[in-house]
């Protein structure tokens, strides 16, 4: 489904109008995007709580809004088997994949129990294990390196492949475009989402991209190019799951830009938002949660009562203060570990 | 026995042989497959490990000249647990990959915790060759050898490109392998040994001598082996320090020489300021200070974008003559 209509300046109403669609999906697959939604949703509040109260330092992307879209893509993939990359606003890929959320958090937070030992922080949260690569920092970076871990998929004969996020302002870089070359020339199982939350950082879409239909940049490429709507989970997922499995049959990439929305600042310390967009805009953008649109389907269906949402709320909220608790007792890394892991077989000359 | 090449014919064995060996290792670079390779290092790999009808060959990748992407998809693959080798047509041309090697190769063991190991080597010729001007002819060794997480090798001799080449193939951190080109037509002897390594992090002395200690690495090396040889007549009796690997640096056997000779000179084609031969200095002077009888003297390349022209650019690059004349300044 090619959503077009993107030609227009308002902001928060990319996809205006939701397709219309008979859901076929079963309570429980239903309950489980609610909950998995829902719980990244407390689990980003909590982390901006966390972040206020100067338990969290640096640089920190909170994934409030997009949710259905991560939700979405890591329930299409074979997880643990196929690789994933995303960029620093890599909280949700990893709590979907099956990482510890209290490795997470704890990451998050420079804590021994963290993913890195405390070394990564928010945005350099791994697990290699479950499929997970990072957690990268420097906007585009990390695509060619998702295009090397489908390289390796297919130079191995394996089944696998990658998904390689990015965000609106990355699809500029001209990396990513050396990589798009290559994806299509070498034949590589990857696909490029592109999580188009419409601004890069502070930088409106119509200010940083000189076509804002970025689905188009696979075209010339000759790679599948396609713009979906990221606010609505069940589509999400249904989309998602033909594109991945598309992939890894053709073995060809694809390039799917899906529009979807931040409620927060671009960074934790992003404390003023209306310099770049009103609060009209964002109020307009609330009307297409992603979890208060699930939560409406679900009613509708007799799958969820308004009691029944409360209790899950509770539970999941009651889960992420237990994390904390833990995350909060771990002690911060130990000083003589400065020197681990900055190579496999030795350590570099120690002092200042 | 010993078998007879010259420096690229050993580097060329020397990968071929860890690929037939290993087929998770693969290289890729620019025009390295159908066209030979612009410095002909791996003349004749397309028809061995792949085919010249084939759109892509993946095991010898031919890679638009793109090099921040292909470097990255090299970084990528390496930490899926492929070994690429990733060829610069010239080091020159990895500043553009310098993101990919520098903010991605160099720091995702640590940013892991150790969880994710990156197997690659960076390889190319660097410094100046011949007339090929500013944007040709740079010397990376110093600006790698600055990073934590990468390791820099500068292999002068046949043996050791051979020997070394094996170690930073096996090697699961990412490793600069540093080629100048004036080596590549240098002949030497290489043991008949397909499992000959060289390891890195050691330094040699290929002269020995008690008046001064010559230090340098790459193809200053040979500068200084001929150097030698000119002060051996005038009654001056050097020694030849091979550091060979700048990262990690073995300073104990420069140390060792210095603590011998009480003199030192340390050359590198570099450009004099700031380059990897101040480093040297630096830890000479504060580890060997009580040793010295003089000051340690640099000779690095001049402080210039390398110009076209050969008479300027011959001026630019340290000589057998600009060595001599600093031993003569401390002697």
């Amino acid at each position: 489904m090619l959503l077009r209509s993107n030609t227009g300046t308002k902001r928060g109403s990319t996809v205006a109008k939701q397709a219309e669609y008979k859901i076929t999906e079963s309570a429980a697959e239903l309950e489980e995007h609610l909950r998995d939604m829902l719980f990244i949703r407390l689990f980003e509040e909590k982390c901006n709580r966390v972040y206020r109260e100067g338990k969290a330092g640096g640089y920190m992307h909170v994934y409030i809004g997009m949710e259905a879209l991560a939700v979405g893509w890591m329930k299409a993939i074979r997880k643990g088997e196929d690789y994933v990359i995303t960029a620093y606003r890599d909280h949700a890929h990893a709590l979907l994949l099956g990482t510890p959320p209290e490795a997470v958090l704890g990451e998050v937070m420079g804590r021994k129990c963290g993913t890195a030992g405390g070394k990564g922080g928010s945005m350099h949260i791994y697990d290699p294990k479950n499929g997970f690569y990072g957690g990268w920092g420097i906007v585009g970076g990390h695509i060619p390196l998702g295009a090397g871990l489908a390289f390796a998929a297919r130079y191995r004969g394996e089944d696998k492949v990658c998904i390689n996020f990015m965000g609106d302002g990355a699809a500029n870089q001209g990396v990513v475009f050396e990589t798009l070359n290559m994806a299509s020339l070498y034949d590589l199982p990857c696909v490029f989402v592109i999580e188009n939350n419409e601004f890069a950082m502070g930088t409106r879409l119509e200010y940083h991209a000189a076509d804002k239909e970025l689905w188009k940049r696979g075209l010339p490429f000759d790679i599948r190019s396609e713009r979906l709507d990221g606010m609505d989970v069940i589509q999400m997922k249904r989309q998602a799951t033909e594109i991945v499995e598309w992939c890894r049959k053709e073995q060809r990439p694809a390039w799917i830009e899906i529009m979807t929305y931040r409620y927060s600042g671009h960074g934790a310390a992003d404390n003023d938002r209306q310099l770049y967009r009103t609060k009209e805009e964002e109020e307009l953008a609330w009307t297409r949660d992603p979890i208060a649109r699930l939560k409406k389907q679900m009613i509708s269906l007799g799958y969820m009562t308004d009691e029944k949402y409360e209790a899950i709320e509770e539970e999941l909220n009651n889960e992420v203060e237990r994390i904390y608790e833990i995350c909060d007792a771990s002690p911060f890394p130990d000083p003589d570990e400065v020197y681990d892991n900055i190579y496999s077989d030795m350590t570099p000359e120690k002092g200042h | 026995m010993a078998l007879e090449m010259t420096y690229r014919e050993a580097l060329a064995k020397s990968i071929e042989e860890e690929m037939q060996k290993n087929s998770e290792v693969f290289i890729m670079g620019e025009d390295i497959g159908r066209y030979q390779g612009t410095f002909k290092v791996t003349r004749g790999f397309v028809e061995k490990f792949g085919s010249r009808s084939a759109n892509y060959n993946y095991r010898i990748l031919d890679t638009p000249i793109t090099e921040c992407g292909f470097t990255g998809i090299g970084i990528g693959a390496a930490m899926a647990g492929l070994r690429p080798i990733v060829e610069f047509m010239t080091m020159s041309f990895s500043i553009l990959a310098l993101d990919q090697i520098i903010n991605h190769a160099a720091k995702v063991h640590y940013m892991t915790n150790g969880e994710v190991k990156c197997p690659i080597v960076f390889r190319g010729p660097g410094g100046a060759a011949k007339q090929l001007s500013a944007q040709h002819s740079h010397s990376m060794d110093g600006w790698y050898a600055h990073v934590p997480g990468l390791k820099v090798v500068c292999p002068a001799t046949v043996a050791d490109a051979y020997g070394m080449m094996k170690s930073a193939i096996a090697d699961d951190n990412p490793v600069i392998f540093y080629e100048n080109p004036g080596l590549y037509t240098v002949k030497g002897e290489i043991p008949d040994d397909i499992n000959y390594s060289v390891p890195i992090g050691k330094g040699q002395i290929l002269r020995e001598g008690k008046d001064i200690s010559l230090i340098g690495y790459s193809r200053m090396t040979q500068v200084h082996l001929a150097a030698a040889e000119m002060l051996a007549k005038d009654g001056i009796d050097c020694e030849v320090v091979d550091v060979r690997s700048l990262l990690p640096l073995d300073t104990e056997t420069i140390y060792n020489s210095v603590r011998k000779t009480h003199r030192a000179v340390v050359t590198y084609e570099d450009w004099r300021s700031g380059g990897f031969g101040g480093e040297i200095v630096s830890r000479i002077q504060e580890d060997c200070f009580d040793d010295l009888d003089a000051p340690v003297i640099r000779v690095g390349g001049l402080n210039v974008p390398m110009p076209y022209a050969r008479n300027l650019e011959l001026l630019c690059i340290p000589s057998e003559e600009d060595v001599i004349a600093a031993v003569h300044k401390i002697r």
